[in-house]
Parts: structure tokens; C-alpha cells; sequence
């Protein structure tokens, strides 16, 4: 019988530990074999795609990146390991975070629970991921930190305070920071409706990060387009047009903005 | 021992647009004027018939008073105390004059009369109204102090007691300590907080906390330890530092991905003692966790609920570090 393949992830090392203890506790009933260790959120998103865990045990509390954000930057993944969350917060808590429609754990986790969910990962039929996305957002309760991108087996985490734009283009979103373009496969409406006040749209298929907009240029028409306003960017010499029926709200954005 | 204030604000006036002390103002006055009417008069029927003349008189002035001190109120809470039973003083009688000029023929006495009066019940009125509110507030003080004593939060018992757990196989006698740890702890946590206690014991509430933190975290938390000059029998409420300190560990070491070094320092200066907790700080986002002050705030107003005005509680940040400052009188068990 072949083994599950594991990663944990886990700031405390004791915990860590603890559940390698529990999982050779297991051992009679469902072999397993660590194929990772980590102590903090950017660290997993570096290893585990290499490591070729099947399951993850993941702590909701780590420094560099929590786990609920993490596990929304896997998804992105072709082969994603299964995410079971691993909390010391109280029932209670665990509600609040609507983290209940995930797969968890409470700490101190007890062997048959252990056991329980790592056979539901090996047992799960074809993941409604779609479904998994929107109860991670929701159980995220704010704004990611990151855009992530898949590239190859590979996750490239994007700062979201890098980012000067978000431009849609057919099936992909462009994201432009002053050190590259990446795209990614994410409705301009959800990012919008997701980071709220930072980005301002400026056009039906552009998003403007508020803090790198410099300005505001008239363009005069030429032979095939109208006269318009176009936003000047820190950064990035690229001028974004603004759409007629988005300007009255677009030009509020710098307080100094002439008419 | 140095006597804890219980009442937390023995100096306020009413508040005049709650029911109850509607109704005992109206109720009072009535009873005032019976009581007068019943001394003058021996005779039932006549005094009787004097009583519903007399309060056809109180009335107007009356409500018209109270109707005022509602609208008012918001206002006069900001007045000091005695100003402000001065103002609801004056303002009683200027409206008591101001009936008088309206139906002055009918009222029995000349106005000097009826401004005495007027003064006396509302004296009395604010006065009974004084004893009420004394009489109670220590309770109040009492329940307010069980809602402010300091709450640890669960994620700390539950991966303390994982990290004992994982202990167990490898290394029981460091599981029996932790354990031990913990009992102290908790033991202090679910006690009342409304006495005094020695720093001494105080400071070695947070050592075994700092004890677990250190097992949990281990080369993540640097601790540093400046009681040198620590008054150790100076007394202090209970679980005032313990919190700062879970505090620093949890917003400035546990979202970090470095070492976090921790200093506690305490001193005694003068009749003063200092306290000064420092953790670092992270700059929000990655990681890090949001802070409501609820902690900070929960520890000033315990620290003047005891030492009212005497004690200081400051938090900011310096640079890359966050620093919270307690400064306390020096009082020793008598």
C-alpha cells in the first residue's frame, strides 16, 4: 500500500511534533509519510508544490502569510494538495470564521479525528473548487495580500500593494507592477468587490491602483476616437483612458484633479 | 492596604432623563409638601384639601423643572458636580419665581418664601438622589471589575496544552513543569482580581507565562529580564502585566518570522513604580493582527479603579519598537 504524502505546516515546533506523533500512531490504520516541514505561510508556498504532498496539514496562525490566505493562493495549483486546517482557536471562533464548511482540525487533535480527515482527503471525490474558492474568501473575512499566479508547478505571490493596474484582456486579467506584467485568471468585478477601496475603476475593463495615480491628461480626439481623460500612473509611463461615464467619479480620486 | 476606590464616579450628578429619577423627583417634592402641610395642620379633612391646593401649585413648576433638566442633561453631565447641583438650584428657582409671577395672587407666601422653598426641595431632592447612587455604585464597581478582569485568550491554552501533549513522550519532566506552569496560571486567572497583590507575586505569574511562551516558540521569543531594581513588595492590582506581556508576544513575536526580543523592565523611582514592556514592531500587513486596544484599555481603567488618578498607562511605538509604560504610586501592605 502505498503512502499519503503529508506536509506540515505548523509556526510551532512542538505542534509540528506533536503531529508527526500522531500520524505514526495512525500508522496501522493509514500509512503516511512527511514529505515537509514548515514554520511560516511564505515558506510553504516556496516548498510544497515541489514536494509532492498530497494532504496538507495546515495551522491557520503563521507568520508570513496565514493559513486562509494560503490555501486561496493553492488553489491556483494543478495538482493542489487537499487543505485540512489545523486551529487552536475554540469552537466558537471557528464558527465565527465560517471556517466550519472547510475541512479542520481543533488542537490538541485526537488520533480518530486525525485519522478521519486524512481518509476523507483520499476518499474525496472531484473537488467543487469553485465552491472550495468562495467559502475560503468568505472564511478569509478580508482582502488577500497577494495575487497569486501559477506558473508551471510553481506559485509566484504578487504583493498587492505592487500593483499599478489591472487590465482585462479576453480570458485573463493583466496585472502590471513597475518591475513586470502577470496574468491572471480572476474577474475584474471580484477583485474590485474583494480590495474595495484600493482600486478604482476607471474603465469597463480597468482597474487603477488609488495610490499610484499621479494625475490626469485631457487627450485630444483624433480621427478615430473622441477627446477623453487618460490617467498618469507612477511608474509605469502607460496612460489608462478613462471612460466618459466613469470620470465624474474618477476625478474625485486626487483632490487637486482640475476640471 | 491602601483603600480601592469603589466607586467609580462618586461625583455625578443624576441623570435626569432616566425614568427612576424622574419619578423620585416628582414623588419626593409631593412627599415634601404633604409632610409640611401635615405639620401646620392637624386638622385631616383641611389638610387634606391644602394638599391638592398646594400641589396644583407644585406641579406646574415641577415638571416644567424636570422637563428642562431632560432636555439639559447631556449638558450638565459635563458640568463639575457641585456646579452643577448649583445650575439645577438656580434653575429650579427661576422657574419657581417665574409661576409665582403668573398665578402670584392665588399662591399663599411672597416670593422670597417660594424661592426658599423651591431651593430646599430641589436640595433635598439632589442630595437623596447622591446617597442612591452611593449606595449602589460599589456593586456597580464591583461587576465592572469582573467584566475588566483580564481574559487570556483560548488559542494560548489550547496550543499550551498541544505543546505539553508533544512533550509527554519525549520529555515528561518538562511536561510536568509546563503543566505546573499552566495550573499557576490559570489558578491566578480565575481568582478575583480585586485585591492588591505584591509584585513579587505578580512578576512570577509572568515568568511561568513567559516559561510556556518560551516552549511554544522557542528560539522566536528572546525574553529579557531588568528587575534589579524592582520594589518587589510594592502592591499592584492583579494581571496587569501578564496581559501586556501576552500582548507583545502575540502581536510582536508570533506574526514575525524572525527572533522576537521581549524586554520587562521594572523600577522604582521615588514613591513610583515604572513598568515598561517592549516588543517589536511589525508594520502591519503580512501576517500581523489586528489590534482593538481592548487589552490596554481594560488594564487603565483597572489601574484607576484602584489608584484613580494616580496611575498612567502609555502605549506608542518607537521606532522598530513598541513600548507600553505603566507608572503607579509605590504602596506597600500596611
Amino acid at each position: 500500500m502505498s503512502e499519503l504524502r503529508v506536509f506540515i505546516a505548523d509556526d510551532e515546533a512542538p505542534a509540528r511534533a506533536r503531529m508527526q506523533e500522531l500520524l505514526a500512531d495512525i500508522r496501522g490504520e493509514l500509512a503516511t509519510r512527511v514529505v515537509g516541514e514548515s514554520d511560516n505561510g511564505l515558506d510553504v508556498i516556496d516548498r510544497l508544490p515541489g514536494s509532492g504532498a498530497q494532504v496538507l496539514l495546515l495551522d491557520i496562525q503563521m507568520p508570513g502569510m496565514g493559513g486562509i490566505e494560503l490555501a486561496r493562493h493553492l488553489n491556483a495549483l494543478e495538482d493542489a494538495p487537499t487543505v485540512i486546517f489545523v486551529t487552536a482557536h475554540d469552537r466558537h471562533a471557528v464558527e465565527a470564521f465560517e471556517l466550519n464548511a472547510l475541512d479542520y482540525l481543533m488542537k490538541p487533535v485526537r488520533t480518530e479525528r486525525l485519522l478521519a480527515a486524512l481518509r476523507k482527503s483520499l476518499a474525496a471525490p472531484e473537488r467543487d473548487v469553485r465552491g472550495h474558492a468562495e467559502r475560503l474568501e468568505r472564511a478569509a473575512g478580508g482582502a488577500r495580500e497577494f495575487f497569486s499566479v501559477a506558473e508551471r508547478n510553481r506559485i509566484v505571490l504578487v504583493p498587492v500593494g505592487d500593483v499599478l493596474f489591472l487590465k482585462a484582456e479576453l480570458k485573463y486579467v493583466t496585472l502590471r507592477t513597475a518591475a513586470g506584467d502577470h496574468l491572471i485568471e480572476e474577474p475584474l468585478v471580484s477583485i474590485e468587490r474583494e480590495f474595495g477601496e484600493r482600486f478604482v475603476r476607471v474603465h469597463r475593463n480597468c482597474l487603477v491602483a488609488r495610490s499610484a495615480i499621479r494625475g490626469f491628461e485631457r487627450v485630444a480626439g483624433g480621427s478615430d476616437e473622441e477627446p477623453h481623460w487618460s490617467v498618469v500612473l507612477e511608474g509605469t509611463p502607460e496612460r489608462l483612458p478613462v471612460s466618459r461615464r466613469l470620470w465624474p467619479a474618477v476625478k474625485g480620486v486626487l483632490p487637486e484633479a482640475r476640471e | 492596604m491602601p483603600s480601592i476606590r469603589q466607586n467609580p464616579n462618586p461625583e455625578a450628578l443624576p441623570d435626569f432623563r432616566n425614568l427612576g429619577v424622574t419619578a423620585r423627583a416628582l414623588i419626593g417634592v409631593n412627599l415634601l409638601a404633604l409632610a409640611a402641610i401635615l405639620v401646620g395642620e392637624p386638622d385631616w379633612g383641611k389638610a387634606l384639601n391644602m394638599f391638592v391646593l398646594t400641589t396644583s401649585l407644585i406641579e406646574p413648576p415641577l415638571l416644567a423643572s424636570l422637563a428642562l433638566l431632560y432636555v439639559g442633561a447631556p449638558w450638565l453631565m459635563r458640568v463639575p458636580y457641585w456646579a452643577g447641583c448649583a445650575l439645577v438650584i438656580a434653575l429650579v428657582m427661576a422657574i419657581a419665581a417665574s409661576t409665582h409671577s403668573v398665578v402670584g395672587d392665588a399662591a399663599p407666601g411672597n416670593l422670597p418664601r417660594v424661592l426658599v422653598l423651591a431651593a430646599l426641595a430641589a436640595a433635598v431632592v439632589l442630595a437623596y438622589l447622591r446617597l442612591h447612587t452611593k449606595a449602589y455604585s460599589p456593586a456597580l464597581a464591583e461587576a465592572r471589575l469582573q467584566a475588566l478582569q483580564a481574559r487570556i485568550r483560548p488559542h494560548f491554552l489550547f496550543n499550551s496544552l498541544n505543546a505539553v501533549l508533544s512533550l509527554i513522550r519525549r520529555d515528561p519532566r518538562r511536561a510536568e513543569r509546563t503543566l505546573e506552569d499552566l495550573s499557576d496560571l490559570f489558578r491566578a486567572l480565575m481568582s478575583d482580581s480585586r485585591d492588591l497583590v505584591r509584585l513579587a507575586d505578580e512578576v512570577n505569574l509572568i515568568e511561568r507565562y513567559a516559561a510556556i511562551e518560551q516552549l511554544r516558540l522557542g528560539d522566536r521569543l528572546r525574553m529579557s529580564w531588568d528587575l534589579d531594581n524592582a520594589p518587589m513588595d510594592a502592591m499592584m492590582p492583579a494581571l496587569v502585566l501578564q496581559p501586556l506581556l501576552e500582548n507583545a508576544v502575540y502581536h510582536g513575536v508570533e506574526p514575525g518570522t524572525g527572533t522576537g526580543d521581549v524586554l520587562v523592565r521594572v523600577a522604582r523611582r521615588g514613591d513610583r513604580v515604572l513598568v515598561c514592556i517592549e516588543n517589536p514592531w511589525l508594520q502591519p500587513g503580512t501576517g500581523t493582527r489586528a489590534g482593538n486596544h481592548m487589552a490596554l484599555d481594560n488594564i487603565r481603567e483597572r489601574l484607576m479603579l484602584f489608584f484613580d488618578d494616580e496611575a498612567r498607562l502609555n502605549a506608542r511605538v518607537e521606532g522598530t519598537r513598541y513600548c507600553v509604560d505603566i507608572d503607579i504610586p509605590y504602596r506597600v501592605r500596611a
